[in-house]
């Protein structure tokens, strides 16, 4: 027996406007997220290119639409652990992690105050603290707290505190078997492993940040209240080297190219130039990808004073006395090498895939393949992209997951 | 309007600690109106939504009024079965979290919130869905019958629609008829593939949901979601829920690059022309017909190129890879040049370009071209080698240049139309409906196509929401929207589909689309009161009026957004949702309590963007910030709703000053509705008048910007305002 339901796997940009879209055709959506918290990777940046603006603006939206409409489900939490079936008829079996706080819950923070636990805070790449209880942000949705259950030393104190009878530390782990009649797999990425770059200092040298990281400095509400200082010493950065591809293109780490962080760096450049105008930005480059009329934002920043674009290939960082860092560039253009010397480097890191265990044909990297049928890949589970092409995939994709759905897919 | 409401004040969450919430239930009872007015402890928890369903249901209630937290939080919670009137007022993130507990000025706030809550209540009713005369249609059309086109339709078909494809030309498959092969487009990308039309073609045409419509176009289009109307050249008529268009694009016209040899000599071509010579069987020399041992390819022929096109076609790197190996293919032995400024070969695309690296016979330069000329026989392209930093030459058969993709909303010819303030003919502007070449025809006052943005295509430019077109329920997919390549197209005309099915559905239902999809409300025009000003149906970003032959506005309630900018725009003030008008507005303003002037305690009023700034304010609360008490908030759905009536009301009221707050707007603008910030900003911007009338300063009115992650920035922005403010003292009107 088939389901006329859809699940969408991944709580991220792209699979909220799945979820959200199907929604609005009028089919039941279930919206499985392994994290406590919906928008995934995109509620960490501060702002997107070309029009700078800010992701939660969108966010908003999203969650308001979800929040007026019955059709959509959301767990969080919640690992897919198999998937199975075929178009119209597909299982899968979902893990759900204890939140350990229930509906209850207000947002209204006492237990925070109340919890004696302090852990790098994950949100924020480790950059500043929060407490076993937390909340990522104020625009976290669904708006209410989540225990960290690995940080959690289960003394109690939050629950005292609590007015609302909102904490549960006896939550336990379930198991649940999903049906629906089309998948959307809407994974995302994570940042690729800066530390495994091992000539270019990341994890060793504090200013040798990851493009990630960068947009945590910049975002109000990040570790430091989007100043962008460095790492170290929390000084002003007078001089920033952004290095490309690190990792993307190579043969040894991501052999594709990462799709976003020629723009991502050049969109970090507007920010860095906002902060500190007279700062020396260098940015080291195979080739700049800005796609279609995202050309205009790399004329924009081309023209801006103090900022050099030089195609070269940075070989190796060193940390020098001050916390400073020493490239040392194959300067492509004038064919020498050079070796500045810069408070602050960016690498621009890339996108790996998330998969998930099923009934899915994946590409060599683990990108789901587009010949899959009935369960349909959407954004960066499919190909890295950036999130205007990410919501335009998703919602492509949300049309076949329905098909699927209707039989009519095959 | 609510008839009998209750007003349910909520203590926790520190709002009993900041505020008598019992005052509050007698201000809503007795000043308020409410039927009933009960405190709780804690009224999101199963007890007190208990308490509101049983006097909904015992007291027979028809509105409530939940004075809590913010309308952003517990909203399941808020919902009921029973279909009630509902509105939030906000006393925890706006009063109880961000100041002094027990104050005097806390509790005033609180109070005034309630009063505005109120008074909206017993305003207000539930709108009803929308029901025209004729039934609605849920079919699909879609322009243009190329690769997005064919998928789109059978993406319609696939999901249980019909969809009706139109294409000009006597044939499908629009420009990959052309197309010789396609570069991969699945790992391992090593290999070209067939570009699968006639496949495709064959599909389409034996879907019986799909009815097809060559060798003509569209006359017009009349009507509006759901009900459109559909007239073709060739005299069919067919009615029509929503529309893709898909009418792809034009190559950049190569006579405008002389400077890259075009024209100079025959074997010049353009990418295009050589996917055609493909196709033909060889890749030789058009002047002599001999097969070609050597091909220069200049990328970038005027693209990324502020005399031609500013923008990258995003797909002719990929292109001259692939068209590189059909040299190769042909003749092992021929040589490749490809001259580039960067290599643009995205995601899983690396892998086609590092295979056609290690292709012997092919060569690639970054590289600025100094000339292309014709030599006896032969074409000299002239190099400017940038990683070598010298200029190199060399000979070859055959030059093709990369040229873009021109969207075919792009007009031939500038259009213009009659300004009557300078009496003179202007260009139209992109963003206006006039702009674009024929494609729909639709009968709109505001033009017969798609606004446009840069550079002619009919893109939202947003970000998060790729398929908002300033035309409800028409949504533009493949090279028509942007630059893409064939697989992109697929993706693209999936989602353009989805979102057409999604406009029937929505509109059966009587509900908007994006972004207020649950919002049944409509404009309703008392037309008795209509002075045929023009104002609506100059405003509306979307194009919901219409006129008639007396130019009294004619709405159109399933291409409405909900925004109300026409209803801010009436001078009138005929324009009223059923939730959502200038009386109901302007009454909250009125409710407000403002002291008297030795009481010196002064009041400003800010208008919020419900979108952006709202929710900033609820993160200022969330984060505890403390911020001037004097300050009362309302809500707007969108800044571009502002009547100015409502500022005039503040100011006879005796409001020392009015704050606006809005979204972001200009090139990048970030408003939900295009226009409605910067519509609004240009109205207060004549408020000047209206406050002299009445004896008061200009500067008692401000307009602010404000993205939704500067919570930050709101106490400043009130602190300054009554910096500003300061040295005109109270408003006069106070005591009157």
């Amino acid at each position: 027996m088939g389901s006329q339901k859809i699940l969408v796997i991944g709580g991220g940009i792209s699979g909220l406007t799945a979820a959200v879209e199907a929604a609005e055709v009028g089919y039941d959506v279930t919206l499985v997220e392994q994290t406590p918290y919906l928008g995934g990777r995109v509620t960490k940046m501060h702002s997107y290119f070309p029009k700078l603006c800010v992701p939660d603006c969108g966010l908003e939206i999203n969650y308001r639409r979800i929040k007026m409409n019955p059709k959509v489900k959301i767990i969080t939490q919640a690992e897919v652990e198999n998937i199975s079936g075929r178009p119209g008829d597909y299982e899968a079996t979902v893990k759900v992690t204890p939140r350990m706080v229930n509906d209850n819950c207000t947002a209204c923070g006492k237990c925070v105050e109340a919890c004696p636990v302090e852990i790098p805070n994950e949100f924020n790449y480790g950059m500043d603290k929060c407490k076993a209880i937390y909340i990522t942000n104020g625009m976290a949705f669904p708006q209410k707290y989540a225990i960290n259950k690995e940080a959690c030393d289960g003394c109690g104190k939050c629950k005292e505190v609590c007015e609302y009878n909102a904490i549960d530390l006896d939550m336990s782990e379930e198991t649940l078997t999903i049906k629906a009649g089309g998948v959307v797999v809407a994974t995302g990425w994570t940042p690729y492993e800066a530390s495994n770059l091992d000539t270019l200092a990341f994890g060793k040298a504090p200013n040798v940040i990851a493009n990630v990281m960068m947009e945590r400095l910049a975002a109000t509400d990040g570790p430091t209240q989007g100043k962008i200082l460095r790492p170290s010493d929390s000084a002003e950065p007078k001089s920033i080297a952004f290095v490309q591809c690190a990792g993307s293109r190579d043969q040894n780490h991501l052999p594709y190219c990462s799709g976003v962080c020629c723009m991502g760096s050049l969109k970090q450049i507007t920010y860095v130039k906002e902060q500190y105008p007279d700062a020396q930005i260098s940015m080291f480059y195979i080739d700049i990808r800005a796609m279609g009329y995202l050309e205009d934002f790399l004329v924009k920043v081309q023209e801006m004073e103090n900022v050099s674009l030089i195609k070269g290939k940075v070989a190796k960082i060193t940390e020098v006395a001050n916390g400073n860092l020493k490239l040392e560039v194959e300067d492509i253009a004038q064919g020498n090498k050079i070796s500045p010397e810069v408070d602050l480097v960016v690498l621009a890191t890339g996108l790996v895939p998330s998969k998930v265990p099923g009934d899915i044909n994946y590409d060599e990297y683990g990108f789901v393949a587009p010949d899959n049928i009935g369960i349909v890949g959407a954004g960066c589970a499919k190909k890295p992209t950036d999130v205007s092409n990410s919501v335009m995939d998703a919602t492509g994709a949300t049309i076949k997951a329905i098909q699927s759905v209707v039989g009519g897919g095959a | 309007m609510a008839e009998k409401f209750g007003c349910y004040i909520c203590s926790g969450c520190g709002i009993g600690d900041a505020v008598d919430v019992e005052g509050l239930a007698g201000i809503a009872t007795k000043e308020g109106k409410a039927a009933v007015g009960k405190t709780h402890a804690c009224l999101c928890n199963e007890e007190g939504i208990a308490l509101i369903t049983g006097d909904i249901s015992g007291e027979g209630l028809d509105g409530i009024v939940i004075a809590a937290c913010s309308s952003r939080a517990k909203v399941q919670e808020f919902t009921f079965e029973t279909p009630v009137f509902v509105e939030r007022v906000n006393l925890r993130e706006h009063v109880a979290w961000c100041h002094t507990p027990g104050d005097e000025d806390t509790q005033m706030l609180a109070e005034d919130n309630i009063r505005m809550g109120c008074v909206k209540t017993s305003k207000a009713s539930l709108p009803d869905a929308y029901e025209p005369e004729e039934e609605f249609g849920k079919d699909i059309m879609v322009v243009g019958g190329g690769i997005t086109g064919i998928c789109s339709a059978l993406d319609v078909a696939k999901a249980g629609y019909t969809a009706h494809l139109v294409e000009k030309e006597p044939a499908l498959g629009g420009m990959v008829n052309k197309l010789h092969k396609l570069y991969p487009k699945s790992s391992p990308y090593q290999e070209l593939q067939d570009t699968g039309i006639e496949d495709k073609i064959k599909e389409v045409e034996a879907n019986s949901r799909v009815t097809i419509h060559i060798g003509t176009e569209v006359e017009k289009t009349e009507g509006s979601p759901g009900i459109f109307n559909v007239t073709l050249k060739n005299g069919d008529t067919f009615k029509v829920g929503a529309i893709v268009q898909a009418t792809g694009f034009k190559p950049y016209d190569a006579s405008k690059l002389e400077n890259l040899g075009y024209g100079k000599s025959p074997d010049v071509i353009t990418n295009l022309q050589m996917e055609e010579m493909a196709q033909r069987g060889s890749i030789v020399r058009p002047s002599d017909g001999k097969e070609a041992q050597s091909v220069a390819f200049i990328q970038c022929a005027g693209q990324r190129d502020k005399d031609h096109l500013a923008y990258c076609s995003s797909t002719c790197c990929m292109t001259s890879l692939k068209q590189a190996l059909y040299l190769t293919e042909q003749n092992p032995e021929a040589e490749a040049y490809i001259f580039y400024k960067d290599m643009r070969t995205p995601a899983q695309y690396e892998d086609f370009y590092k295979r056609a690296q290690e292709e012997t016979g092919i060569f690639l330069a970054k590289g600025d071209v100094n000339s292309i000329s014709p030599n006896g026989g032969k074409i000299t392209v002239e190099v400017n080698d940038t990683l070598l930093g010298e200029d190199i030459a060399v000979e070859v058969d055959l030059v093709v240049l990369a040229t873009g993709m021109v969207p075919n909303s792009f007009p031939e010819t500038l259009k213009t139309e009659y300004d009557p303030e300078t009496k003179e003919d202007v260009p139209v502007q992109e963003d206006s409906g006039m702009y674009a070449e024929p494609a729909l025809g639709l009968e709109y006052r505001q033009g017969p196509e798609l606004p446009t943005l840069k550079y002619g295509f009919p893109d939202s430019h947003f970000i998060c929401f790729p398929y908002e077109t300033r035309r409800t329920g028409i949504y533009a997919a493949g090279c028509v929207r942007q630059p893409q390549d064939t697989a992109a197209c697929a993706d693209d005309a999936a989602g353009a589909a989805l979102k057409a099915i999604q406009c029937v559905e929505q509109t059966a239902k009587g509900m908007a689309v994006h972004p207020r999809t649950w919002d049944k409300s409509f404009p309703e025009l008392f037309m008795q009161r209509c002075t045929q000003c023009k104002r609506c149906t100059i405003e509306c970003p979307f194009g919901v009026y219409n006129e008639d032959e007396k130019t009294n506005p004619l709405p159109n309630p399933t291409r409405c957004r909900r925004c109300g900018i026409c209803m801010g725009a009436c001078p009138e003030r005929i324009i009223s949702f059923k939730d959502y008008s200038v009386d109901i507005i302007g009454s909250m303003v009125k409710a407000i309590e403002v002291p008297e002037e030795d009481e010196e305690k002064p009041r400003i009023l800010a208008f919020m963007c419900e979108n952006d700034a709202y929710p900033a304010l609820d993160t200022a609360g969330m984060n505890h910030i403390q911020y001037n008490p004097w300050v009362r908030v309302i809500p707007l759905r969108c800044l571009g709703s502002i009547n100015l009536i409502w500022i005039s009301d503040a100011m006879n009221k005796g409001f020392d000053g009015v704050l606006l707050i809005g979204c972001v707007h200009g090139d990048d603008y970030q408003c939900h509705y295009m226009k409605g910030s910067e519509l609004a900003e240009t109205r207060a911007s004549k408020i000047a008048e209206t406050l002299q009338r009445l004896m008061l300063e200009a500067e008692r009115v401000e307009v602010h910007q404000l993205q939704i992650d500067e919570w930050n920035k709101v106490p400043q922005i009130f602190d300054d305002f009554m910096e500003t403010l300061e040295p005109f003292g109270p408003n006069p009107m106070k005591d009157f």
